[in-house]
């Protein structure tokens, strides 16, 4: 049994419980545990390194700390707090006068040997695709999915595990898991979740661009890695279709709910159900439900 | 008893900074067998060197320490002053506190205390410094040109213009280099081949160049004036004596479908082929990975219709040893990789502008060969993908400069030029089209440079936006280019039927393994390193090989004639004397303990060291012993670190000297002072009692 320390930070255990659910659940099936760190905090996410990047590093320097004892190795899921606790702990490892004013505002020494890791990274290298492969119950076969990573999942180069500005980890783990990722042009453009409040109009046009280029590739269903790129792109189109007047009507769902699917795990198990656009009655016509 | 006198040097501000250079030299004056301690602002000045010169004249030195600066600057500098001062120069060294000391630590108590043992262990060992004399050596007036392309081209015609012999080595069928694959050139517009082609030609005919294409550089031995090298023709697997250049077999070669390197794949070429009409020499070469009869056996068509019975498929590599005194290393550039991934595993590509994935989106080079009128086009600008002419052109600047998340710190320093220039020749073929470039900063200084940038964009109507592209997407039969206009904050689309790559200068992929094979030394991009960036500019360190063009960094053509030119003199000086001196640091055996066991002789990188016999008065054996060549020994202390019975020591490094000065550093405050610190130092000189 493959054991990880997890982070699921703040999104997955609110608007993004699907995730979390269907992480577990696939984690469950595939032998990995997943032991999730005591008294865990949130990881600071935008503003803490706006406001003060020596704290926001030690916000995760202090997450880092909480594996010890468990797993060098901490799985997280959320594109954003990936981004953050790998940065940091990049820069802590590189920079050692970072590091010295990191530890002295925590009082928390940095392990140089722990990893933060994505859940998809875990999946490609550690797992392996083969050993995917074999525990794949039900193919996700003639599902065209479109991958999307968003900004933040493989940029900057510091942080990325695969090519940052052409990565195709996800395409991997899901044509393993039977499924037919489409080629696309918006893979890695931005969403604009940051921006949902203050300039909605501006959201609305990049998550429009968005989704067109996703069926316009041949797309049936969108899968994304970020709660934050999963709610704009699910719950901004039924404005789209009031504001600019097109319609989408395109599922987005996590990886983990479509490899967890494969695996065996039932619609309730990922919480299939969750999401705006609902992906039901596409997979259950893919026979997939 | 030693009379030392130590000069501690301020340098200006950068060793003041954080040392404290007067207090050096007050304990300097209180170690044993220090006569004289004397700090000042910049000893290496003309009023500094008269200090050193006063001090050995007034108190009769036996050697000088100078605390300064590391040897490699200013080690020449000071040992030249000793000697004018009539004291024999290897009694004069250098303690190294600025990089060693001052620059890398911050102004408290322990940097001055450093400086202060860099400066005892010094004088220990110029206490047992001996008087030696520079080794003469003959120099070979014969130099060896590495690369041909127009750097190697200059020096090389430079050189043998100047009455020696130059030995060209190019490893490609032609030389030429990038030049030749140039359309037109900045700031005049005048036609690259048209001025480079007489050139190649004049080193085709010299009689004073031996020209070797299709070969590289095996192996390099010796040392300054006397290099051997070996040289590896590959097999071209034609006569070169015996073929006309007709090409009759490049037409009839049936294997065509092999993608060009001269025209960057946008043409192909035959198996048997001339790389381009204008090469020199304008012979054929097989290129054995895709000839079908070197892949399957059967063929031979070129065999068959040369007229002069030139192809030789027997033939196999050859090598050529040259004797040469200097070499000129002009190996040049490469573009860097605008793919999805380079050669070197530290650069990334550019896999999200989808260069090789779509074939209307070119690199510089490729745009060059689209727009020469010996191209692919004929000089037309068509795109690759349908043949039509793009009547919207984007050009990127900055693949590869300037870009650290990719790895890459420094600037081409050619391509906001050369993009320029894209923008005109495209706006003079293609009249209503618009070209856009994207842009960080435009730098353009050079002489009539900003002029030329300026009539791009102002008369020649090119539209630059200052700001990077993050994709490129193919929309259709258009190219969808999006970027930011950072001047005026707004993300802008452009839609383009072209896109091109100002793409970077890399080193050749590999090109670290010749810098091994010559000893010359490289930075982390693996640029050749110059002696100095400043004062020696086309000197290698390694004396005796110097640098021209862009194997040293990024440059255009006037910069690198210009340095090939600068070379070609320094080769042209060093050839103007017989002999030379040398270094006398060279190791010395001790006959009386060798045992003659041959681990030196084994060991030694420069086969300096050979078996000697030593014979009584009637000719009877005694022994044998090592002994060394000094005119070829380089004092690199191989020899001596082996030696069992310790009978090999280094003049100027022996062991004596070595542990004198360690052992300076262990007895601190025991017997070194000859009196304990008073601190009254007298207008900032002090003398030993």
């Amino acid at each position: 049994m493959m054991k990880y320390a997890y982070y699921p930070g703040c999104s997955l255990k609110g608007t993004a419980i699907d995730y979390h659910a269907s992480t577990l659940a696939l984690a469950g099936r595939l032998g990995i545990e997943l032991v999730e760190l005591e008294d865990w905090v949130c990881c600071g996410a935008s503003p803490a390194h706006q406001r003060n990047p020596i704290l926001a590093a030690g916000i995760a320097n202090l997450l880092l700390s909480l594996s010890s004892g468990v797993s060098s190795q901490i799985a997280v899921l959320c594109a954003a707090c990936y981004h953050n606790m790998k940065k940091a702990e990049e820069e802590m490892r590189r920079d050692g006068r970072h590091r010295n004013e990191v530890e002295a505002l925590t009082g928390i020494r940095f392990d140089p040997e722990v990893r933060t890791r994505h859940f998809l990274d875990i999946l490609d290298k550690d797992l392996g695709l083969a050993a995917l492969k074999e525990k794949v119950v039900r193919p996700l076969e003639g599902l065209r999915v479109a991958c999307y990573y968003g900004c933040l999942l493989s940029r900057p180069p510091i942080i990325a595990f695969d090519d940052p500005e052409v990565p195709e980890i996800m395409e991997r783990v899901l044509r393993a898991a039977g499924a037919e990722p489409v080629n696309w042009t918006h893979r890695l453009e931005c969403c604009g979740a940051s921006h949902a409040v203050p300039l909605t109009d501006a959201v609305l046009r990049l998550v429009n661009d968005i989704l067109i280029s996703a069926r316009d590739a041949g797309a049936e269903i969108v899968s994304c890695a970020c709660p934050l790129c999963q709610a704009n792109l699910d719950m901004r189109q039924d404005e789209i279709r009031k504001k600019l007047g097109v319609t989408h009507n395109l599922p987005v769902v996590y990886f983990t709910q479509l490899l967890g699917i494969a695996c065996g795990a039932t619609g309730e198990d990922v919480k299939i159900r969750k999401g705006m656009v609902s992906a039901e009655p596409l997979l259950r016509f893919k026979n997939l439900l | 008893m030693s009379k030392i006198g130590v000069f501690v040097c301020h340098c200006g501000e950068n060793i003041a900074r954080t040392v404290d250079t007067e207090r050096v030299a007050r304990a300097a004056s209180r170690i044993r067998g220090v006569a004289f301690a004397t700090d000042y602002k910049y000893m290496c000045s003309d009023p500094g060197q008269a200090k050193i010169k006063k001090a050995i004249a007034d108190y009769g030195l036996t050697g000088v320490v100078v605390a300064a600066c590391s040897p490699h600057m200013h080690e020449k500098t000071f040992r030249k002053a000793v000697e004018e001062a009539g004291v024999n120069p290897f009694l004069c060294e250098m303690a190294n506190i600025r990089e060693h000391c001052s620059w890398v630590h911050e102004r408290e108590e322990a940097t001055t205390q450093k400086a202060i043992e860099l400066v005892r262990l010094m004088v220990e060992k110029v206490k047992r410094n001996t008087a030696l004399t520079p080794v003469r050596v003959q120099v070979t007036k014969r130099a060896l040109v590495i690369g041909g392309g127009v750097a190697g081209i200059q020096a090389a015609l430079d050189i043998a213009d100047g009455g020696h012999e130059v030995v060209l080595v190019e490893k490609e069928p032609s030389i030429g280099g990038h030049m030749a694959q140039l359309s037109e050139t900045f700031p005049t517009l005048d036609c690259s081949q048209c001025i480079l082609t007489p050139k190649m030609v004049d080193v085709g005919s010299h009689p004073r160049i031996k020209l070797h294409t299709y070969s590289e550089v095996e192996k390099v031995e010796g040392f300054v004036g006397n290099f051997r090298v070996t040289v590896r023709k590959k097999a071209r697997s034609v006569d070169i004596n015996k073929c006309t250049g007709c090409g009759e077999c490049q037409m009839k070669c049936p294997s065509k479908k092999i993608p060009s390197e001269f025209d960057r794949g946008l043409r192909n070429r035959t198996a048997i082929y001339i790389p381009f009409p204008q090469a020199v020499p304008a012979r054929p070469v097989i290129d054995r990975e895709h000839c079908i009869y070197f892949t399957k056996g059967k063929c031979k068509v070129c065999q068959k219709v040369c007229p002069a019975g030139a192809v030789d498929y027997e033939q196999t590599d050859e090598y050529v040893e040259e004797q040469v005194g200097a070499i000129v290393v002009a190996t040049g550039y490469d573009l860097y990789t605008v793919d999805k991934q380079g050669p070197y595993p530290e650069f990334l590509g550019y896999g999200e502008y989808g260069y090789g994935q779509d074939p209307d989106i070119l690199d510089g080079l490729q745009f060059e060969r689209l727009a020469s009128a010996s191209g692919p086009t004929g000089g037309k600008i068509l795109r690759p993908s349908d043949g039509k002419e793009p009547k919207s052109i984007v050009f990127l600047k900055c693949i590869g400069s300037r870009h650290p998340s990719k790895g890459i710190f420094f600037c081409s320093k050619t391509c906001c030029m050369y993009t320029a220039k894209h923008t005109m020749l495209y706006k003079h073929k293609v009249h209503d089209g618009q070209a856009y470039v994207f842009y960080m900063d435009i730098r353009s200084p050079g002489k009539n440079y900003d002029e030329f940038v300026r009539r791009a964009i102002e008369e020649e109507g090119a539209i630059y936006l200052r700001g990077r592209v993050s994709r490129i997407y193919r929309a259709g039969d258009r190219l969808i280019v999006k970027g930011a206009d950072t001047l005026s904050g707004a993300a802008v689309e452009v839609e383009a039927d072209m896109v091109v790559l100002a793409t970077a200068m890399m080193p050749q992929p590999g090109i670290e393994k010749l810098f091994q094979k010559l000893g010359i030394s490289y930075d982390e991009y693996k640029w050749a390193s110059e002696a100095h960036p400043k004062l020696r500019p086309v000197e290698c360190a390694t004396a005796g090989i110097f640098l021209a063009g862009a194997a040293q960094g990024p440059k255009d053509i006037p910069e690198a004639v210009a340095q090939a030119s600068g070379a070609a003199s320094k080769v042209l000086v060093m050839f103007s004397h017989d002999e030379m001196l040398r270094e006398p640091v060279v190791a010395r055996v001790n006959e009386n303990t060798c045992i003659a066991c041959w681990y030196c002789l084994e060991v030694c990188p420069y086969k300096a060291i050979s078996k000697k016999e030593i014979r009584d008065r009637k000719g009877n054996l005694i022994k044998r012993v090592a002994e060394v060549n000094p005119s070829i020994c380089t004092g690199c202390g191989t020899c001596a670190a082996t030696c069992f019975s310790n009978s090999v020591d280094l003049d100027g490094f022996t062991d004596e000297q070595l542990y004198s000065e360690i052992n300076s550093l262990m007895a601190v405050g025991q017997d070194l002072f000859a009196e304990p610190d008073k601190g009254e130092p007298a207008e900032g000189e002090a003398r030993a009692a």
